[in-house]
């Protein structure tokens, strides 16, 4: 293993200026009893360098099967990935045997979990895990992964950490067991972060902190960050940029800030109508009515026809929308998968796009992004 | 250090369940005065004071502690040698000379039954061995893959378990031709395919805990997951299970003996000393009863230790 690292860790990253990580028209389908469940639909993402993606969507949208398969974690059978690419600084993750992918994982894609009451083992000590992931990848010491472990506990925050080592998981509270978890993903200082929900089961003060030391941790340790959530508000405090999914599909990617200011997708625009504000004096929140549909045997066309309040007729049911950047959209980097923005189509969406929005909003907002 | 381990750690609210608390209220409950007892020696004291705590168990932990005893000093214990015979004292009835009294031979039946300690732990721990080692292999590997190599071992277990278990080892026992070594062979046949089924169920369900995925994407490899992550989580079940096997292997060894296809007269196995009092129970009733007792007592002294076992390691189970 060490051989390996070492050339990739002294010549330059072979490709500087693509992203770190790009997933392409990344299909899986889970085979179930029932039928042939199409979970994920030709999901393309890219995380730059030194940047967090954010991934939003609700239950059952795809956000932790697209994290599963980047790990190569997909129980197959029931899952197949049927399609598409995932390219990890310019690797193909898919073409890899599971003894290479586990050279990678672990060591520069490294992953945190949901449940911090569960991901830990219960009959090793902290110690003992928080060393395992440099004990596995790296050639190091007992001595040297015991110093580093500690090191690790101590920069999580985590008080008493030389006791903490010989600690079982079971006398840790939640808020102590993420930070372990943390550590234990941050030991072998990866390159991407993988966080799947970290912080959806921990109550709202816990999950503050923790927020804290993720987007502290991420600075310092200049890493790039693939961050799953279906809270919006927590996705904001740390994404640079955000995916938005919805019943297997990307619908809509843009700065962070883009999302707030100028959403384009009628599902996008429907998740930022639905954050409560302090201002705002209604006594409902606004909801976006019907239901997920059925990923056994999904509609063909856009997934989202049957609940859109801008339904525009057949080609909603009939051609599946592409996820492009609308011609009148100046910046690049915000795509969008609807027909309301085809060039083909003679009028356009019922909202100003690009220019007229961003003027619309308040002047400064495009140099408050790239300026912050 | 402080002596209250648990509590002094000031990050955020607790929000641990079970088996922390559990730790807390028997540290406090009986053990307030033994200082700082942290990880690994915290909690074998936990499962040793909840062990203590049943009367049963304690029962059997005594018998337990009383047979290796008995079986690793058999030389000293023994008043006679077991096959020595003396026909001046044929079939005598308990006395202070033969405390169990003696056999047709002349035989001091105390003395045998001390010395059938040994067959029973030696077979005891021998079969169990075997049958852990076949049958947690086997299911560690079918729970762990799954899929085709899960249906395959599975498939073997269910066929193996659809063979009546005592004609099974009769018919193994009978094929080998009687003696030690075709006994353990089929008693060891019989008892794997539980060990198989209850190691896979367990298995599966540990591979459902987030913990297994967590080591998987930390690039660990299949067999340092297995060992470190998968088998010691499934460990309290097995524990378990073995010491409940345990009796059921002993009763097995000594009826295959008894049937005449296990361990040989005048070999002092407690099923064989049976069968040889068997036809002297109306004249000598001492010969069958007293072997009969060490089988029956040692069963239930396994049990007991079992049961307490399977309460003082499931954090499930409420008490």
């Amino acid at each position: 293993m060490s051989e390996q690292r070492t050339p990739m860790e002294s010549t330059p990253p072979r490709h500087a200026d693509e992203p770190l990580l790009s997933i392409d028209d990344l299909q899986v389908h889970f085979h179930t009893e029932e039928g042939t469940v199409e979970a994920l639909d030709g999901v393309s993402l890219t995380i730059g360098r030194d940047e967090v993606l954010g991934v939003i969507g609700e239950s059952g949208c795809g956000k932790s099967v697209t994290a599963l398969s980047t790990m190569g974690l997909l129980q197959s059978p029931p899952a197949e990935i049927v399609g598409g690419s995932i390219t990890y600084d310019g690797t193909e993750l898919l073409d890899l045997s599971d003894e290479e992918l586990n050279d990678i994982r672990g060591d520069e894609i490294t992953m945190i979990y949901q449940d911090p009451m569960s991901s830990l083992n219960p009959v090793l000590t902290i110690g003992q895990q928080v060393k395992e992931p440099l004990l596995a990848h790296r050639d190091v010491t007992e001595e040297a992964a015991h110093e580093r472990a500690v090191e690790m506990l101590e920069s999580v925050g985590l008080a008493d950490a030389e006791r903490l080592m010989t600690e079982y998981p079971d006398a840790l509270s939640g808020g102590m067991r993420q930070r372990v978890v943390i550590a234990m993903a941050l030991i072998t200082e990866p390159k991407l972060l993988i966080a799947d929900e970290p912080t959806t089961a921990l109550d709202v003060t816990i999950q503050a902190q923790i927020m804290d030391l993720l987007t502290d941790l991420r600075e310092e340790f200049e890493m790039s960050v693939l961050f799953i959530s279906h809270d919006l508000a927590v996705i904001s405090e740390i994404a640079d940029r955000i995916g938005v999914m919805y019943a297997g599909n990307v619908v809509e990617q843009c700065e962070m800030r883009t999302l707030f200011e100028s959403p384009l997708h009628p599902y996008t625009r429907k998740l930022a109508e639905s954050i409560p504000s302090i201002e705002d004096e209604s006594d409902r929140l606004p909801t976006i009515e019907g239901t997920v549909p059925e990923l056994i045997d999904p509609p063909s066309g856009c997934r989202f026809a049957g609940r859109c309040p801008q339904y525009i007729g057949e080609v909603c049911d009939t051609v599946e929308p592409p996820l492009e950047t609308p011609s009148a959209i100046d910046d690049d980097d915000q795509k969008v998968a609807c027909h309301l923005y085809d060039d083909q189509r003679e009028a356009g969406p019922p909202w100003p796009v690009g220019d007229e929005a961003t003027s619309d909003a308040d002047g400064g907002a495009r140099t408050g992004v790239d300026g912050s | 250090m402080t002596t209250d381990t648990h509590h002094d750690t000031t990050d955020d609210a607790r929000t641990d369940g079970g088996t922390a608390t559990a730790t807390d209220d028997a540290q406090s409950g009986t053990a307030s005065d033994t200082g700082p007892a942290t990880g690994r020696i915290a909690r074998t004291k936990v499962v040793f004071m909840r062990v203590m705590q049943n009367r049963f168990a304690v029962f059997g932990l005594i018998v337990v502690a009383l047979l290796l005893f008995t079986a690793l000093f058999a030389d000293f214990i023994a008043p006679y040698e077991p096959a020595a015979q003396n026909y001046e004292a044929l079939k005598q009835p308990p006395s202070l000379d033969h405390p169990f009294g003696t056999d047709q031979y002349g035989r001091d039946v105390f003395s045998r039954v001390v010395y059938g300690s040994r067959y029973a732990v030696f077979l005891g721990v021998v079969i169990v061995g075997i049958e852990m080692a076949l049958g947690v292999t086997l299911g560690l590997v079918a729970g762990y893959y799954g899929g085709l190599v899960e249906s395959m071992i599975m498939r073997v277990v269910d066929i193996a378990l659809s063979m009546p278990a005592l004609v099974l080892a009769l018919a193994i026992a009978g094929m080998l031709g009687g003696g030690l070594f075709p006994l353990i062979v089929a008693v060891s046949l019989v008892g794997w395919r539980g060990f198989a089924r209850l190691v896979r169920g367990d298995v599966k369900s540990v591979m459902e805990e987030e913990y297994i995925d967590s080591a998987e994407a930390a690039g660990l490899s299949d067999f340092r997951t297995i060992t470190r992550y998968v088998l010691p989580n499934a460990a309290s079940s097995i524990i378990v299970y073995a010491t409940l096997t345990i009796p059921t292997v002993i009763l097995w060894s000594a009826g295959l003996s008894f049937l005449g296809m296990g361990v040989q007269p005048p070999k002092p196995e407690w099923g064989a000393i049976l069968a040889a009092g068997r036809g002297e129970i109306d004249s000598a009733w001492w010969i069958a009863t007293f072997p009969g007792l060490a089988i029956m007592v040692t069963v239930i002294g396994f049990n007991g230790l079992g049961d307490g076992l399977r309460d003082a390691l499931d954090p499930r189970q409420v008490r």
